[in-house]
């Protein structure tokens, strides 16, 4: 007798592989996030916006409409799409230099007018894509392409903490930080998303979920020791939690 | 704005804004800047009224942005800028084309480089006509001369770029923007084109879209650019208008763009009552330019002189249209320094007179 | 017949609505009409000016340079503008707030005391409308009836109450040229 206990998203494309390196964050988080929309049974009505970094190929990976942005501005991008259909789930997915360094602008003020939308932005300290040089949230020591003998705040400053700073917005609704170093955090990762992709389809609000996500080629580790440096390392400087949930707060 | 029976005495800035609107246009996004503001604050008026979007974006980049998601969706959005501001959106513009999304950018332009001042100019004919964004891309861009024709215009902007699938620059001067004269709304004059075989909507019951600008594939990039190009060729083919005034037995041609045409035109006419043989010849579409037109106008004359408050911009098209047949000068002022009905003449007569 | 007109003075003093006076009622009267701020920078008391086209054709050229009429409300204006009169022209000049001095002899020179005018008045007085009154009244380009009907439309609304003063503001600038050629 067989039990099927793994099988594909609907929402994955049936030919389709993930390119990314061996131990790679992105595709974890992306068969979360499609894994959602068929359990949300959404498909046919969500438009992704692509970003500028790993995160761009979304196309390539899923049968889903999807709209690419300049570097940093997929939040814009999503508003006008937002505000021009108002019914469908409108989700950007970038990378920390995408959401954090370039478009930080764009990630405050779209979180600040509690535009609709949903952005799942995986950080794993680095600009993946370009080679590993230092992006907004690189930690303090970290050595990257562009901190080759670590991040010195005397002269590079310090890291940027972001959900802290998105929760910080009145118009944030769900604002959380999540990590996928263990079996455990990925099945609490996909539970934060769940609330996070609900905040949109129930009308509530803007839902931003940071992920601590590893890039083992660029921070020159093997997958497992990416797993353990962001659960040892990285965690410490960037918490998990649930920074804000206005659902919870009224009900307080 | 102040009616009368069927004119409406309004400034080229509302009545550049209240079109679009006539036009359709469901979402507008933008960020101040002088000599245009007054569009953005007609729109926060007016769209809640009508149920359609107002978003005050952060910056310009965020603003065209927004015109790319509601442009994706089929949905006729719109921003405008000036200057520095249509600077910030050329990245956009680019990636625009590529992606083959539509959306009307308004540009009245200000006197530059750098932050320059708020004078009107028309220093910013390279910025929308060759563009500062990167690669082989091309917009569709229309000069108007009068508040009225930014009306037409304004309407053609939102017919062509969806037509076309591609962003329309309507470009403007701070003149034109902030002039007040009396114009004839009418009604939006086109078909609503059918979106339905490209938009975004959410790939429910038929295949996934995506409008992206990166394309990695060996030789994808260089077929998009082709087909793109070749789209160019047609609107050139069935969209290039002008305005050609009196060059039939011109010994001078002027060739002017927006205010500065108008303020030739009446040189024109002046130097006409005095027996002087000038004529004008107006690019109305500056992308696609009217080439063939120009060189023909230019066959007959003996001298073609483009006036232009900048340092020579549209020149570099307009002896590129001429080609030899009659020799090209240029008189010119930059940066807010405006061209007078007595600047203009003065130029025919020196050559004329 | 095409006349252009430059009207300057303080930001603050009208100087735009009294430009846009003018073109409204040339609209009115089915004329074509063109109306240029200088913008951005006219904040309350910076200076200021507009300028206006009253045409029977087509207005070709907005710009104006040299102007068949110019009205000067303050001293800068007054310094700024008598040069851009055209010979025979008119300068209207708040005598008020300028000097009385005749730089040149092929213009025609108008000079009202119109803060003195507007202070010995019991209702509150609009100087930028008392002059388009006294210049209606001097040159007849437009019909005070035009002129009157453009204010009331503009005086709509949440302005209503000031339709009245705007009126006899006008009516006391006419007035001033009615006395002014008596002597």
């Amino acid at each position: 007798m067989e039990t099927l206990v793994y099988k594909k998203p609907e929402c994955l494309k049936k030919d389709g592989k993930f390119t990314f390196c061996p131990g790679c964050g992105h595709g974890v988080v992306l068969r979360m996030i499609a894994e959602l929309i068929d359990e949300f049974g959404i498909q046919g009505d969500t438009i992704a916006i692509s970003s500028v970094g790993c995160s761009i190929f979304l196309e390539k990976f899923y049968d889903l409409d999807v709209a690419g942005a300049s570097h940093g501005r997929s939040p814009s991008v999503a508003t006008g799409i937002k505000r021009s259909l108002p019914g469908k789930f409108v989700f950007t997915y970038q990378g920390d230099g995408d959401a954090l360094t370039i478009g930080l602008n764009e990630t405050i003020h779209t979180a600040s007018r509690g535009e609709k939308i949903t952005t799942i932005c995986i950080n794993n300290t680095n600009f993946g894509m370009t080679g590993g040089q230092a992006s907004a949230t690189t930690l303090v020591g970290q050595v990257t392409k562009t901190t080759p003998t670590g991040r010195n705040p005397e002269y590079v400053g310090y890291p940027i903490h972001a959900a802290e700073m998105v929760a910080k917005c009145d118009g944030a609704a769900f604002v959380a930080r999540v990590s996928i170093c263990s079996p455990a955090s990925i099945k609490k990762a996909k539970e934060i998303l769940k609330k996070a992709f609900e905040m949109q389809i129930k009308g509530i609000g803007y839902s931003f979920v940071e992920v601590l996500a590893t890039c083992p080629t660029n921070w020159g580790m093997s997958p497992v020791d990416s797993m353990k440096h962001i659960k040892d390392d990285i965690e410490k400087v960037h918490p998990t939690g649930i920074f804000k949930d206005i659902t919870q707060t009224e009900a307080r | 704005m102040i009616k009368t029976s069927s004119k409406v005495l309004v400034k080229g800035n509302e009545a550049i804004a209240q079109a679009a609107l006539n036009a359709g246009c469901k979402c507008y996004f933008g960020y101040p800047i002088t000599p245009q503001s007054e569009i953005g604050e007609f729109m926060s008026r007016k769209m809640p009224e009508l149920g359609r979007t107002f978003v005050p974006a952060e910056s310009e980049l965020a603003s065209i942005s927004m015109v790319i998601g509601a442009g994706t969706t089929g949905t006729k959005a719109m921003t405008s800028s000036s200057s520095c501001g249509i600077a910030l959106m050329q990245e956009a513009l680019s990636a625009m084309v590529c992606a083959e999304v539509p959306g009307v950018i308004i540009s009245v332009m200000r006197g530059g480089p750098g932050l320059g001042n708020i004078a009107p100019a028309q220093g910013d004919y390279f910025q929308a006509v060759k563009g500062g964004g990167n690669g082989d891309y091309k917009v569709v861009v229309l000069a108007p001369a009068t508040v009225q024709e930014a009306v037409n215009l304004t309407y053609r902007a939102f017919h062509l770029s969806m037509k076309y699938r591609t962003p329309v620059i309507l470009l403007a001067d701070g003149i034109l923007g902030q002039m007040m004269e009396p114009v004839e709304f009418g009604e939006y004059p086109y078909e609503e084109i059918d979106t339905s075989a490209w938009a975004l909507s959410g790939a429910k019951n038929r295949k996934p879209r995506f409008l992206v600008s990166l394309h990695m594939q060996e030789g994808e990039m260089e077929a998009i650019t082709n087909r793109i190009f070749e789209k160019h060729d047609l609107i050139a083919k069935n969209e290039t208008t002008y305005e050609a005034y009196q060059t039939e037995d011109a010994d001078l041609i002027i060739t002017a763009f927006g205010t500065v045409a108008r303020v030739a035109k009446a040189a024109v006419k002046k130097a006409r009552e005095k027996g002087m043989k000038a004529g004008l010849f107006r690019p109305v579409t500056l992308v696609p330019f009217p080439d063939e037109a120009l060189h023909n106008a230019a066959k007959s004359a003996k001298m073609v002189l483009d006036i232009e408050m900048n340092k020579g911009q549209m020149l570099v098209d307009v002896r590129s249209a001429v080609f030899g047949a009659a020799p090209v000068e240029f008189y010119g002022r930059p940066a807010g320094g405006l061209i007078t009905l007595e600047d203009i003449y003065g130029q025919i007569e020196k050559r004329l007179g | 017949m095409d006349t252009s007109i430059i009207i300057s003075g303080y930001g603050g003093q009208g100087l735009l609505f009294a430009g846009s006076l003018l073109c409204h009622a040339a609209m009115i009267e089915g004329k074509q009409t063109t109306w240029i701020p200088s913008y951005g920078a006219e904040m309350r008391g910076g200076a200021a000016n507009c300028s206006v086209h009253i045409s029977d054709d087509e207005v070709s050229s907005p710009i104006v340079n040299m102007s068949d009429v110019v009205f000067a409300l303050n001293q800068p204006s007054e310094d700024k503008f008598e040069k851009r009169v055209k010979p025979g022209g008119l300068f209207i000049v708040n005598s008020s707030m300028a000097k009385i001095e005749r730089k040149r002899a092929d213009i025609e020179y108008i000079f009202i005391p119109m803060n003195e005018i507007a202070a010995q008045k019991p209702e509150p007085v609009f100087i930028n409308v008392m002059a388009v009154g006294a210049f209606i009244e001097k040159t007849g380009i437009l019909k005070e009836s035009s002129v009157k009907e453009a204010l009331k439309s503009m005086m709509s609304g949440k302005k209503a109450h000031l339709l009245d003063a705007n009126l006899a503001s006008f009516d006391y600038g006419a007035e001033f040229i009615k006395d002014f050629a008596r002597v």
